[in-house]
């Protein structure tokens, strides 16, 4: 039975993998069966670790009926299947966007603003960064001396490529393209951490079909 | 050789698929003997757990789903078994709504069956819980009213693991492995600032760019990259896992993009100056 | 009151999750609690709303015999499987929703789809990644460098090339990121407080 079960993982894995080569019937069954199986499973997931322990239980056993509330509010979201009524989901709807509009300002302000800002505080030669230097002269060492100066002055010119109330001419050009490089620098480096991510998938699914499925591999 | 060089150029991709998985597929039946070194983040994370004092209370949110657990999971074994090691006790959470299988089995995997540690003593498991950033600051004024009871339905007052727990203040520190959103940005941005807690991460190469601002700037304390992250993190931590095995297959994936991407622009700079003559 | 009082409720708990931050009194912190609460139940509802949508959608093509029907019936099943077993046999380990449906059909296809993604990241490496420009250059060499280093071979190369990377890492990219970070908050923070005094209104649809 075991094995049944895996050889269907192997076959829905080559199902999805068939595409590749062009669509077929084999995609679309193991495409649809995956949308089916995943809306079932987050209703259960959403029953079993929401609904029962913060809503039904808390009501029930617990007596907290102001739950009542959250309760016909959920309840409240469905009637967008009805044309007539659907302008009642709104009170839901607003409730969560409320919630996470914000806790947003709090989070980007405090998490993103504000620290990173204070993190930017820094002095542009570090003392210790030259004498490890000093002390140990190579290649790293030496970039680690310019690792302040590239944060401090690099920081205002990536920031300055996003100010566009002044035209970027002459020394604000200089200043723009040297944010410019910083930032090819970085999507250059975002690019190869994706590819990092989607051949460690790739080699996954590979090590399943051979190894875990087939044991023609051995690792 | 120019008709040749034109055709190669627009060569069908299908040739293309074809030969990345063919170099992915090869370590899998040739070793390659790769080990990587620790690098300085990797190191930071290793640390963090290696200076908690035996017993310590941990809090893991491994937030992932099969889409990331090629990455993830590796991470998420390590992580567990280098706790375990330091005979730590962690709470495991999960804000992913298709994770909860995934990490159920990580945590079973590891602390019940190789570990042989005691649910609801020295490890729990609370499951999932809707709501994101909402899940997150709730957790820092209450964990029991957050997540009132179990993955398994146990009321959470009948876990021993968390007679003593309120809210963040109640661990040394968070470990979380994340795949995406919510995860270490929501983190940082909603935990780690407002309520001071030590965070670090292991989290998907992809995401991993926008968080060295994180690490630099001190909000994150450790980082582990991708699958590379946590083979460094395995060869730390002397065990070899999944992602040690991965590093032949990643070699190869990225000698032969590599390749594509020099190939590609040296046929297109070549029929480029054929054209101009 | 179809558009107003959405509106004030948006304005009501966006206020009060901005103020719960700065004000740490027990009263406010409880009610804080109690409204986090009921988001959570609300979102939970949102999500079994999707899924009731696309059983909707496709049951009512399967009910009409539209296009490709036989497999809106496959969705249809294969929804109802995992909702019968789910509900009735739960969804732990030991569980035949968790270890044959999740384990065995979502887990190999959702991975699957994700690593698909690998042969056309391949792909569009040889066919489309031209380096026409001196940005491009420099975004190049970064993404080979950077792949390079961050897998074993390259320590036989230099035996400081992950060192390098993490350099590149932690230095330039850091510094580019940070700008986009903070960059993105101040975005971030604007259309939050748009969306809480009612400047955005998106949100609430057409009339």
């Amino acid at each position: 039975m075991e094995f049944f079960w895996l050889t269907f993982a192997a076959f829905l894995t080559l199902a999805v993998f068939s595409f590749l080569y062009k669509d077929n019937p084999f995609y679309k069954f193991a495409e649809h069966l995956f949308v089916g199986v995943a809306a079932g499973y987050v209703v259960c997931v959403e029953f079993y670790n929401v609904f029962l322990p913060n809503l039904w239980r808390p009501l029930t056993n617990d007596g907290q009926w102001g739950l009542l509330i959250p309760f016909a509010l959920g309840i409240a979201l469905f009637t967008r299947f009805t044309s007539k009524w659907a302008w009642v989901s709104r009170w839901p709807m607003s409730i969560i966007i409320g919630t996470y509009a914000g806790l947003a300002v709090i989070g980007f302000a405090s998490g993103d603003l504000v620290l990173q800002l204070q993190a930017s505080m820094v002095p542009v030669i570090s003392v210790p960064d030259v004498a490890a230097f000093t002390l140990r002269p190579g290649v790293i060492s030496f970039l680690q001396v310019l690792a302040n100066p590239v944060f401090t002055i690099g920081l205002i010119c990536v920031l300055f490529y996003f100010f566009f109330s002044v035209e970027h001419r002459g020394t604000f050009r200089l200043i723009s393209t040297t944010g410019t490089t910083l930032l090819m620098i970085g999507f250059g480096a975002g690019y190869g951490y994706t590819v990092m991510t989607r051949i460690a998938l790739l080699f996954d699914r590979l090590y399943f079909l051979f190894v875990d499925w087939l044991h023609i591999a051995k690792v | 050789m120019s008709r040749f060089l034109s055709r190669f150029e627009k060569l069908d991709r299908r040739w293309i698929f074809l030969l990345i998985a063919l170099a992915v597929t090869l370590p899998l039946f040739v070793d390659l003997g790769m080990s990587p070194s620790s690098t300085p983040p990797v190191r930071d994370f290793y640390n963090q757990i290696e200076r908690l004092p035996e017993r310590s209370l941990v809090l893991c949110s491994f937030d992932y789903d099969p889409g990331g657990k090629a990455e993830l999971s590796p991470m998420a074994y390590a992580v567990l078994r280098h706790l375990m090691s330091k005979n730590c006790r962690v709470v495991v959470i999960t804000l992913w709504s298709t994770g909860p299988g995934l990490v159920e089995e990580v945590v079973n995997d590891v602390c019940r069956d190789e570990f042989h540690r005691q649910y609801g003593l020295d490890y729990c498991y609370l499951g999932f819980k809707e709501g994101r950033e909402a899940v997150m600051v709730g957790m820092g004024r209450s964990i029991r009213e957050t997540f009132p009871r179990d993955h398994y339905q146990t009321p959470i007052g009948q876990l021993p693991i968390m007679s003593d727990v309120q809210n963040y203040s109640s661990f040394p520190l968070l470990v979380n492995i994340s795949s995406g959103y919510p995860g270490t940005k929501e983190y940082v941005q909603y935990v780690e600032s407002r309520f001071a807690i030590p965070l670090i991460s292991g989290a998907s190469a992809v995401s991993v760019p926008e968080y060295a601002a994180y690490y630099t700037s001190g909000q994150l304390r450790g980082l582990l990259t991708g699958i590379t992250g946590a083979a460094e993190y395995e060869t730390l931590i002397n065990r070899k896992g999944l992602a040690m095995i991965a590093m032949g297959g990643q070699t190869m994936g990225h000698l032969i993009i590599i390749f594509f991407i020099l190939a590609g622009n040296l046929v297109y700079f070549v029929n480029r100056r054929g054209k101009a003559r | 009151m179809k558009r107003e009082l959405p509106m004030i409720i948006t304005f009501v708990f966006g206020v009060f999750m901005i103020i719960q931050y700065f004000i740490p009194h027990p009263i406010v912190n409880n009610l804080a609690g109690i409204l986090q609460s009921w988001a959570i139940i609300v979102i939970a509802f949102s999500y079994v709303l999707g899924s009731a949508n696309i059983l909707r959608i496709n049951g009512e093509i399967l009910y009409r015999r539209g296009q490709d029907w036989p497999y809106k019936l496959v969705l249809v099943l294969g929804f109802m499987l995992m909702l019968v077993t789910g509900l009735i046999g739960g969804i732990e380990q030991g569980s035949f929703a968790n270890d044959r449906l999740f384990m065995s059909i979502y887990i190999p296809m959702s991975a699957t789809m994700y690593a698909t993604l690998a042969f056309f990241i391949a792909s569009a490496a040889f066919r489309a990644f031209r380096i026409r420009t001196w940005q491009a250059a420099l975004l190049a060499i970064t993404a080979v460098v950077v792949m390079l280093g961050r897998v074993p071979v390259s320590q036989f190369l230099w035996k400081q090339f992950p060192d390098f990377v993490d350099w590149i890492m932690n230095v330039p990219n850091a510094v580019a990121q940070r700008g986009i970070l903070i960059g993105a908050a101040l975005g971030a923070i604007a259309t939050g407080l748009k969306v809480v005094l009612g400047l955005e209104r998106s949100y609430l649809g057409r009339d």
